[in-house]
């Protein structure tokens, strides 16, 4: 997918899209009414980590770049940048920027709104919250040689560099606005994208209409969009009910069911990946997951495979995979994940082996407390699917469903023998994706408290290596490591099925819930 | 009586004083950051540089004794503070809720009165007949079934039968009063229910023992129809307990429907209450039991008043 050449030059709306929607001539007005699950705790896009967000905000702002495609033909493409280039080194990209964009406001969008908005993330000032500043810290200076030129100068290398530029959370801010006050973001929406903000009402709706001096200038094509804050479980009635065209997180395969069952044909189905799983991360500090062994023996007894077709029939858990996403290119392939402890086909020879392990590590009557988030979808399936699995071998599991903030707690203070956690990203990348797996020195939000340094040499080796193909060859030995001492273990990957209206044309289905949220080629065929 | 509403409004104090300060160090006693909440629960790599630079800035950082005396100088400013999920002001969010929740509790209200009071009489009058059993059965069912429940009912039948669900989204009454009715009746009526039925039992029970009363006897003895009797002796009696009942229930309604807002996509003070509380937002949870304790101690004194309405004998002084 990503392939960082020498040169990319991808004009924003170079790509029509191959879907059969886009296929159709678009047509212009009309207001997009969908529902959020979850309302966004900020207005600030550098701080916010949710979708909650990411649907109704995003389409107010532009980014450096973006993703397009859906999940089998995704790219990153140019949105307020026309064309850029990273130097042979790595160390410097150059972002030419188009000079007809201006701000909701009417103030023309230039270079210096760049380098503020990206120096906000890096270096965040007094009061302001940039929940992506690690990320971006390799950046060491940003300069804007004239009106419509950024240059980024990286203190070294970063293969996942180009992936940050194209975060839907770095939102381009105005240079001046943010001069006056560094968190004016987080009291006024003002940005670039094709939908100025008309008003957001907390616990209800949020509300935007075309902005007419867009920067492509058939763009977008809705009128406005109207987004209703709802509980998850009000989803399908209000489908139904025409309350609302769609829901763009995920639904449950029961959700979709009784929605498809009653629009018939007026609904659209979309399935497909999503870069998000369940894992079960052991608590190293606690005796015996110490021992390699046991988190082996733990994760050999999950037959991953039939919980697949099992799962996916009553749950969001589908795929089987290493701990990148299935099909993405820089995982293990099928036929060297099946070697590996916990993905054999033959459970019943893995089962044996198991218990052979727990044998030999001193606890064939192993007692396991099991923490979880008490959020039904996919987390309570998981947990009761882990229970079955570990009963088999003969380990008794205590399943203790948390809330979200207790859970919290007790991953922080170690309160658990085995903890079901997630991935949950916006792009596949392996430096994204591996920061759960590295020891406590490396990363916030390591939870198995290992202090195995050679994960954390491998992660930084693939971090800084801008060779495609060496870094794959660094990735593939950090999973086949990881998946080996298990200190965490992937259960399954999240299948993401979207339904609505079938008037709604043009929404592209990516892997993850956070992109494609700028609804600019989003059209109702009505 | 005047003199007798100022001492109960000034007894007002300290009252929502004592439920500020014990909510305060109760809920800080509660497990759970939520700073960590806000900015890892759905997966984000962020640092814990970042999540104490954030506790910073909503103050959690402080000693407890600093919160609490900024809390309280605040309080005497009549400033609840901000919530520390939006960064909203506090009364800003009850505020915007507040409206549909009362109005709601004002229509579950007249629902459970308009059925409540003639069927409990009925009930009364009749009783032990076909039609006190009927009644009966009825207001039991109410009493049997959560409001919740039944509001899901109702979405399925308008759903089945209809095809149609009100609108999504809260209009002003006086704004566009047929769009504001057409949503809010629903989960009016699902409340009312049982709110109904629990008030149909206490006026049944009340004019029973009413109406065994000796003035009602002596109404009676001396020639006064029935239907008098009842309507001005024993009905004004019997609605004193009624009308104690209505007031808590009342009460209840502004910050208990929990669910029922939820099932009906209502943005009110029950789904405020609930998401406050699963993001550990302190200072908007302080607020949402201020304002349901007013409205108790508002909603008793108007009770009492009415009672004074209601029986000459009650004098408030």
């Amino acid at each position: 997918m990503l392939r960082f050449g020498l040169v990319a030059v991808v004009g924003a709306l170079a790509v029509a899209g191959s879907s059969l929607a886009e296929a159709q001539t678009p047509k212009k007005g009309g207001t997009l009414n969908f529902a959020v699950v979850a309302e966004p705790p900020t207005l600030d896009c550098h701080a916010v980590t949710t979708f909650a967000f990411a649907h109704p905000a995003l389409p107010h702002y532009s980014k450096l770049l973006k993703w397009k495609g859906d999940f089998n033909n995704l790219k990153i493409v140019g949105d307020l940048a026309k064309s850029w280039e990273q130097s042979p080194d790595g160390l410097t990209y150059t972002f030419k920027l188009h000079d007809n964009v201006k701000f909701h406001d009417g103030a023309p969008m230039t270079s210096a709104d760049v380098k503020a908005s990206y120096d906000r993330i890096v270096n965040p000032p007094e009061g302001v919250i940039s929940a992506r500043r690690a990320l971006h810290s390799d950046i060491g200076s940003i300069e804007t040689p004239d009106a419509h030129t950024v240059v980024f100068k990286l203190k070294k290398t970063n293969a996942s560099m180009l992936t940050h530029f194209a975060s839907p959370w770095n939102c381009i801010y105005r240079a001046e606005k943010l001069k006056e006050d560094p968190t004016f973001p987080t009291k006024t929406i003002l940005g670039t994208g094709a939908f100025q903000f008309v008003e957001y009402v907390k616990g209800s709706h949020w509300t935007g209409k075309r902005f007419d001096d867009y920067f492509l200038k058939d763009r977008p094509y809705l009128d406005g969009y109207k987004a209703f804050f709802v509980k998850s479980n009000a989803v399908v009635t209000g489908m139904i009910g025409s309350q609302f065209d769609g829901e763009f997180r995920g639904r449950s395969p029961k959700e979709r069911d009784q929605i498809m069952a009653a629009m018939k044909d007026n609904a659209t189905l979309v399935e497909g990946p999503w870069v998000s799983n369940l894992m079960f991360t052991f608590n190293t500090k606690k005796k015996p997951f110490d021992d390699v062994r046991v988190r082996q023996a733990l994760t050999m007894a999950v037959d991953r495979w039939a919980g697949s077709e099992a799962l996916s029939k009553i749950s969001m858990l589908k795929y089987v995979s290493g701990m990148l996403r299935p099909g993405y290119e820089y995982g293990l392939p099928m036929s060297e994940l099946e070697k590996l402890p916990g993905f054999s086909k033959d459970i019943e020879k893995s089962r044996a082996e198991a218990k052979k392990l727990l044998a030999e590590a001193g606890v064939p009557n192993l007692k396991v407390k099991l923490v979880n988030r008490n959020v039904a979808e996919p987390y309570t399936p998981g947990g009761i699917f882990l229970i079955d699995q570990w009963r088999r071998i003969g380990v008794e599991v205590e399943h203790s469903q948390l809330e979200t903030k207790l859970f919290f707690d007790a991953m922080k203070e170690g309160n658990f023998d085995v903890l079901v956690e997630f991935i949950s990203d916006f792009a596949d990348d392996p430096s994204a994706q591996f920061d759960k797996l590295l020891t406590n020195e490396k990363s916030s939000q390591a939870a198995a408290n290992h202090g195995d340094k050679k994960l954390d040499e491998l992660f930084d080796k693939q971090a800084g290596e801008i060779d495609p193909v060496k870094r794959k060859a660094i990735v593939n030995e950090f999973e086949r490591y990881a998946l080996t001492q298990a200190y965490s273990a992937p259960l399954l990957w999240w299948q993401r099925i979207i339904v609505h209206h079938k008037k709604i044309k043009g929404w592209e289905h990516q892997a993850n819930h956070f992109t494609a949220t700028d609804l600019i080629d989003v059209w109702l065929d009505e | 009586m005047l003199g007798y509403i100022l001492r109960r409004l000034l007894m007002v104090i300290p009252t929502l004083l004592g439920v500020a300060v014990a909510v305060f160090f109760l809920i800080r006693v509660m497990p759970g950051d939520p700073v960590v909440v806000k900015l890892r629960a759905d997966g984000a790599n962020v640092t814990e540089e970042t999540i104490q630079a954030e506790r910073k800035r909503l103050g959690l950082d402080q000693p407890l004794i600093v919160q609490f005396k900024d809390y309280m100088i605040g309080l005497t400013r009549l400033d609840l503070g901000k919530s520390l999920w939006t960064g909203q002001s506090v009364a800003g969010e009850i505020a915007l809720r507040f409206p549909v929740s009362l109005q709601v509790a004002i229509m579950a209200t007249l629902i459970a009165v308009i059925i409540a009071v003639p069927l409990g009489t009925l009930c009364a009058i009749y009783r032990d007949s076909w039609l006190d059993n009927v009644i009966r059965v009825v207001a039991v069912s109410g009493l049997a079934i959560p409001g919740f429940w039944l509001g899901m009912l109702i979405i399925l039948g308008l759903l089945y039968f209809f095809n149609w669900l009100p609108k999504i989204g809260y209009v002003s009454i006086f704004e566009d009063p047929i769009t504001n009715l057409s949503a809010l009746f629903w989960p009016a009526l699902s409340v009312g229910y049982r709110y109904a039925a629990v008030v149909t039992r206490m006026m049944r029970s009340a004019l029973l023992e009413v109406m065994r009363e000796d003035y009602i006897r002596t109404a009676r003895a001396k020639g006064v129809y029935e239907r008098l009797v009842t309507r001005r002796h024993g009905l004004r009696n019997a609605l004193l307990p009624v009308v104690t009942v209505v007031g808590l229930e009342f009460a209840f309604l502004i910050g208990g429907l929990v669910v029922t807002e939820q099932v009906f996509n209502l943005n009110g003070i029950g789904k405020l209450f609930v998401d406050a509380t699963a993001r550990g937002d302190f200072t908007l949870i302080q607020g949402l039991v201020l304002l349901i304790a007013t409205v108790f101690v508002i909603v008793n004194l108007l009770v009492d008043l009415l009672y004074a309405a209601l029986d000459p004998r009650i004098r408030l002084t």
